[in-house]
């Protein structure tokens, strides 16, 4: 149980003249899986993306807390653990070499228990010193998921987590998800179904859609 | 955070050395600049002057054919976000900062052995002046060219762009380094140099510490 | 409204009184301005070149100003202002290049020689044309004021450089210029009193104007973006 916590407050992004969300507020504690839902192109990756710190909001803030204390951004990256279609890997580099490189830019030796349990686990331990040019589209999925398990973060960000995956796949990763949420905090933002099932509270991105609250006006239209 | 950045170095240089798509090309363009300047010139005898400047073109026009690319391959490919997820921006700097470094070097010393080559003008009288000139004007080509290199790997335009704004912000250097270079091939002493490279020094200097502050704006989005 | 006339006046008489006066040997009315060797006739561009060149610099400075500002503040105001700046200080840069170049051919026989001068204001111009260069290859208007306001503490970083370097490199590599460290005659000692007053009334009407045409600027391009932004979102 990690004493980990992500929060928001009044979180706006706009893109030039579109609006994304307006004032979404939330706290994610401790641990569990929380959902973010909304149709194709509602900015739930925006979202996901602002939250891991990869993007800014417009307006507002996001707080990462680890042990009561706020995590600065530079250092954000490590308590993380990212997985979404748009992530590329490497593809001149086999997927042990990719796990390798990434493990050593991040500060740390590789965990070689932790990486072939993992790739046991999604079941790429026997293409593990493949080219990543060779994989399907599948078990680059499967390799995002180690990419973002290796270094067990506290907080899991999952876009569009079974995309490119058939049943087994997914039923493997739902396990995996709630082995996860056991100990770390889960957020799947989707819109299938059978994702959204598994977490334990949901935010409806198209509730944030509206701009007639005047105070958005005063924020953006400064 | 040293290790982390040069792990990245690693990574890109090992990337480098399976792909081979910047060096085949950045040789192939030094090969090319330098014979289109040998034909050019025919069999007119050229002055030391126009040699030391000559030598600083077809370094500059080198290092804006290969230097982007250490922040535009990863922005083309889609791998930015991989390397915003295990890294702080300082790393992601200082790690391109020397795989450039290194780039940079390996490039200027084969184009100083082809000019030693086919530049009669080219001969060093004062070795160690040319070597001090060479390793500080390395230094400062490598850094102002990574910071611009990540400026303009979030633009669009970006092959005819990098030339454009890296000029301007090299020019000190290469008006300094010029001038350090026709000095040591008519074989000016070190000391009389002093004032220009204790220039370039304080523009290494500078630009380093303004690179790293700066780069945090230009690799967040 | 008051200020607005008498910026007018006051630029018109020193437009006038730049031109017009004539140059005498011996000046004994209060209209004449001396003579100065090496320039006769063209000293009168004195008035105009000299504050274009002053200007430049100013817009320059502010524009970077502003761009750390908006690095601190993220407030797009800031980015309006420094663009605002900009345009002016391009402006000015290309008048104080051509004007200069006209008095480098009267003043040394050819409108071209690499003087420290000519090549630090040859600089600039190519520091705000990479400047706007940038600009307009980048389509979302947070990352065009970030990016741009990097490049441009980025440039000013490089402007000491030319002011310590120029003289002593350009000297030894061209030693055409005349009294090569100045683009001119030193302000002080040859002119003499009413022609001084001339001068820096130019300087000073210009100066205003600059803030004045700044001023519009900036505000008309923070209006637009705020009217666009209105009438899309409802």
């Amino acid at each position: 149980m990690s004493n980990y916590s992500v929060e928001a407050i009044s979180l706006i992004k706009v893109f030039g003249r579109r609006l994304i969300f307006n004032n979404i507020n939330f706290t994610f504690e401790s641990n569990g899986i929380f959902g973010i839902a909304g149709s194709n192109g509602s900015g739930k990756s925006t979202l996901v993306k602002i939250i891991a710190g990869i993007i800014s909001p417009s307006s507002g803030k996001i707080i990462h807390k680890c042990d009561n204390e706020e995590i600065l951004p530079e250092k954000l990256h490590n308590h993380i653990g990212f997985v979404s279609p748009y992530l590329v890997l490497y593809d001149e580099f086999t997927a042990w070499e990719n796990l390798v490189y990434f493990s050593e830019i991040r500060g740390f030796q590789l965990n070689k228990d932790r990486v072939n349990y993992l790739l046991e686990k999604f079941l790429l331990i026997n293409r593990k010193d493949d080219l990543v040019k060779t994989y399907s589209s599948g078990m680059k999925q499967r390799l995002k998921f180690i990419f973002a398990l290796a270094h067990s973060p506290e907080l899991l960000i999952l876009d569009e987590p079974t995309s490119n995956l058939d049943s087994e796949g997914k039923e493997k990763v739902y396990t995996i998800l709630k082995k996860e949420a056991e100990t770390s905090i889960v957020i799947i933002a989707s819109n299938e179904e059978t994702d959204l099932e598994i977490c334990a509270s949901k935010l409806e991105l198209e509730q944030y859609k509206k701009i007639s609250n005047s105070r958005i006006r005063g924020e953006i239209v400064r | 955070m040293s290790v982390k950045a040069y792990s990245l170095f690693r990574k890109d240089f090992h990337s480098e050395l399976r792909t081979r798509y910047a060096v085949n090309s950045l040789v192939m363009f030094i090969i090319v600049a330098i014979s289109v300047i040998l034909f050019s010139i025919g069999t007119e005898k050229i002055s030391q002057s126009l040699t030391a400047g000559l030598f600083w073109v077809v370094i500059f026009f080198s290092a804006m054919s290969g230097l982007a690319r250490a922040f535009v391959s990863e922005e083309e490919r889609g791998t930015t976000m991989t390397l915003h997820l295990i890294a702080s921006p300082s790393t992601i700097y200082s790690g391109k900062l020397l795989f450039n470094l290194i780039l940079v070097f390996m490039m200027n010393i084969v184009i100083a052995l082809l000019y030693s080559a086919f530049f009669d003008a080219f001969i060093i009288k004062n070795f160690l002046l040319f070597v001090v000139t060479f390793i500080l004007g390395n230094v400062g080509l490598a850094v102002s060219s990574t910071i611009i290199a990540a400026i303009i790997a979030k633009a669009g335009s970006k092959g005819t762009l990098y030339p454009v704004l890296s000029f301007p912000i090299l020019l000190p250097l290469i008006l300094l380094v010029v001038q350090l270079t026709l000095n040591s091939l008519d074989g000016t002493s070190f000391e009389q140099s002093v004032f220009e490279l204790a220039m370039v020094v304080c523009y290494d200097v500078i630009m380093l510490a303004a690179s790293y502050m700066l780069f945090d704006f230009v690799w967040k989005d | 409204m008051a200020w607005k006339i008498f910026l007018f006046l006051l630029l018109s008489f020193v437009s006038v009184a730049g031109i017009a006066f004539p140059i005498v040997e011996n000046p004994i009315h209060w209209y004449q301005f001396p003579l100065i060797r090496g320039l006769e006739q063209n000293a009168k561009i004195i008035f105009f070149h000299v504050p274009t060149a002053w200007l430049t610099v100013i817009a320059f400075l502010m524009s970077t100003i502003y761009s750390v500002k908006y690095l601190k503040n993220k407030n797009l105001d800031d980015d309006a202002k420094s663009y605002a700046a900009a345009q002016l200080g391009m402006i000015f840069c290309v008048l104080a290049t051509i004007t200069g170049a006209v008095w480098a051919k009267f003043a040394w026989g050819s409108y071209w020689s690499w003087d420290p001068r000519q090549t630090s204001i040859f600089a600039l111009l190519l520091i705000y044309g990479a400047w706007f260069a940038l600009r307009s290859s980048l389509e979302s208007e947070e990352k065009r004021a970030t990016l741009s306001a990097v490049y441009s503490v980025i440039a000013f970083l490089t402007v000491p450089f030319f002011i310590f370097i120029m003289p002593r490199i350009m000297k030894g590599l061209h030693p055409g210029s005349a009294d090569d460290t100045n683009a001119g005659p030193v302000v002080n000692f040859k002119m003499n009193g009413n022609m001084q007053l001339i001068f820096f009334l130019s300087l000073f009407g210009f100066t205003i104007l600059y803030f004045w045409m700044w001023n519009i600027g900036y505000k008309s391009l923070i209006y637009k973006d705020r009217i666009n932004k209105i009438y899309t979102r409802g």
